[in-house]
């Protein structure tokens, strides 16, 4: 149960929340036609004559839109409909070419799924499941250009016809952090599973925000619909404003009325498009120029075999099977790249090292998470640096992971492999710690030695002093020296 | 010898391969025809001579080289104008598309081409396919050649693909392409005393073809007999990866399983066909095809089609329906008219485009689907009427457990004279009555004439087959064929 409550004048509200999420599918080609889909390209550069609308054309299904869209349900466990069909929304704008908008409202291709949120990162008993009532498959419209020209507006058809996933949420959530985080956690899951990029900058994903307010327990209230809200936090800031406006509008008499509103970021406030009252008569009907979508068992079984573990599974997997902290389990997948790098950095850490994954995971993890990230931010140098190779990567972690270098040496080797041409396994080599116990001793009795009135305060109680003979150790060893048996040496020495 | 203009498909391409004449003298007679009688029949919206004659140089040229030649080679025919064709003006008969040229080619006008026809032109056609006598074109309406005895009133030469009927009943061209929503080849050709058949729904793909009503809509061939029938539909069939209603089935070798022996085949004669105050004439022509049939082997059973009275208000929500959807890219946006009064917002030029680039009937039509469509009304015209749809394709398919094939009339009456019924839209739609059912069920069926009314105007017999049974329907109207001996052709006035 959410505590989440807006305090009005006449007590405290509810605040009940449903999304209907747009995700473009990742595809070469359109939902209808072969005509590419990249994003970026010149206006009206990715038209083919389907996606126009010219006489006579006629839309033919692309079977990987569907595939990514089947697999996407299954990924959140959806009832997947083997028969699903397709509708035509009708209605004139000069960015829809057709005059109506391919969609599935009596069909739709993916029923009743869930997914489950964690509010608390470090809580693990702070979940929430969230229903999805469906998924179905559109096309997208184009897009009208107003800057163009002093009196006319320009249309771009590059985007008419791109698949589109609706996925409508239950109206199950009751804060601004539960929209939050079902969004970010759908985003998370389709990247995963590859069905859609998740880059809602660019416009692949993007919400529509349902609102609506009660006192708690009460019946839902009427909701307004935020429209194409693209990020997580204006989604939280849209929940937040919609709610308080809705509140304070109830308790000065008035009434919420049902309509589709657009959220300015710059005034983090709503406003009203349109009402139910002007809203369109869509004049659903099948789209008689498509045959009913029937998917057989090897399409459905090859799409249950193409999805990769997902984030939950994964998380639980590092937790119990690689030892992880639900912390670092976590930050590992929140990911899907993230996730992959590690992957791979692991297989190839605990095989030049000739150790369980398991053994290695926690230096490996810690590298990635706390260690690297680090160097990279400090030197300005992007992940995906050729310099910041899997080989350069295992070589330093095995390297720590042996004892072979301290792991203060390991950071500052990276650094200068990054930053300079250096021969890593030369230098690896050349900095090796010592566990040569005479060695230490010789080293540890000289500084001793040159420190006699800090062993005197060390021997009368000021025991902080330990960590500045270590350090002076190191120093002398050029931070050659074994930590743990530096440590054990001074500890017998200064009795 | 006769005249070249009076050979048919099969004649002209066998005449070709054997070099009786080349097809280059053919296709330069047929344009003169068409010259000749354009301004009398304005069968025709473009005329491509040089397009037809290009085809047919083709051919020779292959021909002299010893190449094989197509299904089609040397034949010119007529292209009905909702048939895009690549750089030569596609209108659908509408003010909308006046001066659109595509930048690509059906996939039925290609077949053809493929097989060695030539274009003689684009012709014309109801708008948008929606009419019953070629009177709502806005190209002016095609004129029969067809006259009463002594009278020179105009008569309509059935619809929509007129323009079609009248070419090839008046020689202009040896065969058409038609297109069949409700019946739009099989009564222009029994107006016009020609043969045409509408194939199963997905024989002929929809490909570049302007959609009137996407699950109605079927493309034929429209030709002087049924055999020639039977080889331009093997040229135009097949499936086509373009179009997701099309049918992934071999083409069959019609033409050379035709077979008027009807021994052991069951022909029905559905009852509800049979109407009070049905024409006499009609009524004859029909008990002489009965008569036919057995006389060509076959059994012939009295069968029930009980839905057929809902079978016209079904297709007059259906069809409109799909239509008003199928229309709304004619918006003035990309492509044909825009009209964009000074000021105008985009609603206007809608409004202002649509108003000025549509006629009367596809206007009604437009207003009837979006109304049928309607929330509040949608459960009651439209769902009920797919509903009546699944029950006459059942009585079709229950039929035809006992039955091979269906005959009856084409059309209720002979072609009527132009203005006769075109003040009254429900008259018009009643000219569908016999071909709609067939439509609905997506069934081949082919008119055939059968004989002439008391005005010495022709009446044609309709074939209703089983799904991708165009064998059966082309045998049984090649065993009417026969016995009908139908040489009536119209007296040249023009």
């Amino acid at each position: 149960m959410s505590e989440y409550r807006i305090q009005g004048a006449t007590g405290e509200w509810e605040v009940v929340i449903g999304l209907e999420v747009h995700a473009q599918v990742t595809s070469n080609a359109k939902l209808f036609s072969g005509a590419a889909t990249a994003f970026g390209a010149e206006p009206n550069a990715q038209v083919s004559l389907v996606d126009a609308a010219m006489p006579g054309m006629l839309p033919v299904p692309n079977r990987e839109c569907i595939r990514q869209a089947v697999r996407t349900g299954m990924a959140i466990d959806a009832q997947i409909n083997k028969w699903s069909r397709f509708d035509r929304k009708n209605y004139f704008y000069a960015d829809l070419p057709q005059g109506y908008q391919i969609s599935q409202l009596y069909h739709p291709l993916v029923g009743e799924g869930a997914l489950e949120i964690q509010l608390d990162e470090k809580d693990p008993t702070s979940t929430k499941t969230i229903g999805i009532e469906r998924i179905h498959v559109e096309q997208d419209a184009g897009k009208l250009m107003h800057d163009q020209h002093p009196t006319m507006s320009y249309v771009d058809l590059n985007r008419s016809g791109v698949a589109l996933m609706e996925i409508v949420s239950r109206p199950d959530m009751r804060s601004p952090a539960e929209a939050g985080a079902y969004l970010a956690k759908l985003r998370q899951i389709l990247r995963y599973v590859g069905s859609c990029d998740g880059n809602m900058d660019q416009g692949s994903m993007r919400a529509d925000v349902n609102v609506s307010v009660r006192k708690p327990g009460a019946e839902f209230g009427t909701r307004t619909e935020t429209k194409n809200v693209n990020s997580v936090r204006f989604v939280m800031a849209v929940v937040e404003q919609e709610a308080k406006r809705q509140v304070a509008l109830i308790e000065d008499g008035g009434t919420v009325v049902q309509e589709t509103r657009l959220y300015d970021p710059d005034r983090n406030e709503t406003r009203s498009m349109r009402s139910k009252e002007d809203a369109h008569d869509y004049r659903y009907f099948p789209d008689p120029d498509l045959l009913p979508l029937v998917l057989d068992d090897a399409f459905l079984e090859e799409c249950r075999a193409s999805l990769p573990e997902l984030p939950d599974a994964k998380r639980q997997r590092y937790e119990a099977g690689l030892g992880l902290s639900p912390y670092n389990a976590a930050a590992l997948t929140a990911d899907v790249e993230t996730a992959r790098q590690f992957e791979a950095l692991l297989a190839s850490v605990a095989k030049a090292a000739g150790k369980g994954e398991a053994d290695v995971a926690k230096r490996v993890a810690n590298w990635l998470l706390s260690e690297r990230p680090g160097i990279l931010n400090a030197q300005n140098i992007p992940t995906d640096s050729p310099k910041n190779s899997i080989e350069a990567n295992t070589a330093i972690v095995v390297a720590t992971e042996a004892g072979t270098i301290s792991g203060s040496k390991a950071k500052e080797i990276f650094e200068r492999h990054l930053t300079s041409d250096i021969d890593l396994a030369a230098e690896i080599d050349s900095n090796k710690q010592t566990t040569d116990t005479g060695a230490i001793e010789a080293a540890v009795d000289a500084v001793l030695a040159a420190n006699a009135d800090k062993v005197e305060q060390y021997k009368g109680g000021k025991e902080a002093l330990f960590g500045f003979f270590v350090g002076q150790t190191m120093k002398a060893m050029q931070g050659k020296g074994n930590p743990q048996a530096v440590n054990q040496v001074l500890k017998a020495k200064l009795g | 010898m006769t005249e070249l203009t009076d050979l048919g498909v099969a004649a002209i391409r066998d005449g070709v391969a054997a070099g009786t004449f080349t097809a280059t003298e053919v296709a330069t007679a047929f344009n003169a025809a068409v010259v000749q009688a354009q301004d009398a029949l304005n069968a025709f919206i473009v005329t491509t001579p040089d397009v037809a004659l290009a085809a047919a140089a083709k051919v020779d040229a292959d021909r002299a080289a010893g190449k094989p030649l197509g299904k089609m080679a040397g034949v010119p025919i007529g292209m009905k104008d909702l048939f895009a064709t690549q750089g030569v003006q596609t209108t659908a008969a509408s003010k909308i598309l006046e001066g659109f040229k595509p930048e690509y080619e059906s996939t039925v006008s290609q077949k053809l081409w493929d097989a060695g026809a030539g274009m003689l032109g684009k012709l014309n056609l109801d708008q948008f396919a929606m009419g019953s006598s070629n009177e709502t074109s806005a190209f002016g309406n095609v004129v029969s050649p067809w006259r009463r005895p002594n009278d020179t009133a105009p008569l309509a030469p059935g619809g929509s693909s007129g323009g079609s009927s009248a070419a090839v009943a008046a020689r202009l061209a040896p065969a058409a392409t038609g297109t069949d929503t409700g019946g739009s080849i099989r009564q222009p050709a029994a107006f016009t005393g020609i043969s045409g058949i509408k194939p199963t729904y997905g024989r002929c793909s929809r490909w570049g073809v302007v959609a009137f009503a996407s699950s109605l809509d079927q493309a034929g061939p429209m030709a002087r007999d049924v055999t020639d029938c039977a080889i331009m539909l093997e040229a135009m069939a097949g499936f086509d990866p373009k179009d997701s209603t099309s049918l992934d089935l071999p083409v069959p070798d019609w033409s050379a399983a035709l077979s008027s022996d009807l021994r052991g085949k069951k022909v029905g004669i559905p009852r509800e066909y049979r109407l009070d105050g049905m024409d006499a004439d009609v009524a004859r022509v029909w008990d002489e095809g009965i008569a036919w049939l057995k006389d060509a082997g076959a059994e012939v059973i009295d069968i029930s089609l009980p839905h057929t009275k809902y079978a016209l208000p079904t297709y007059y929500i259906i069809a409109p329906a799909e239509a008003s959807s199928n229309l709304a890219r004619y918006d003035g946006v990309r492509y044909g008219l825009r009209d964009l009064p000074q000021g105008a917002g985009l609603q206007d030029m809608y409004a202002a485009t649509r108003a000025a680039g549509f006629g009367d009937e596809v206007k009604r039509r437009i207003l009837i689907g979006t109304y049928v469509l309607s929330a509040g009304f949608y459960d009651a015209y439209y769902t009920q009427a797919q509903k009546v749809r699944t029950l006459i394709a059942r009585d079709f398919s229950q039929a035809f457990e006992q039955v091979d094939v269906i005959l009856a009339p084409t059309a209720p009456t002979a072609a009527f004279a132009l203005g006769e019924n075109s003040d009254d839209p429900l008259a018009m739609y009643l000219n569908d009555v016999f071909s709609v059912p067939a439509s609905l069920a997506g069934l081949p069926a082919m008119s055939v004439p059968a004989g002439l009314d008391r005005n010495g105007l022709p009446l044609g017999l309709q074939v209703i087959g089983k799904a991708f049974d165009e064998q059966g329907v082309l045998n049984a109207g090649l065993a009417i064929e026969q016995r009908a001996a139908f040489t009536a052709r119209p007296t040249r006035w023009w």
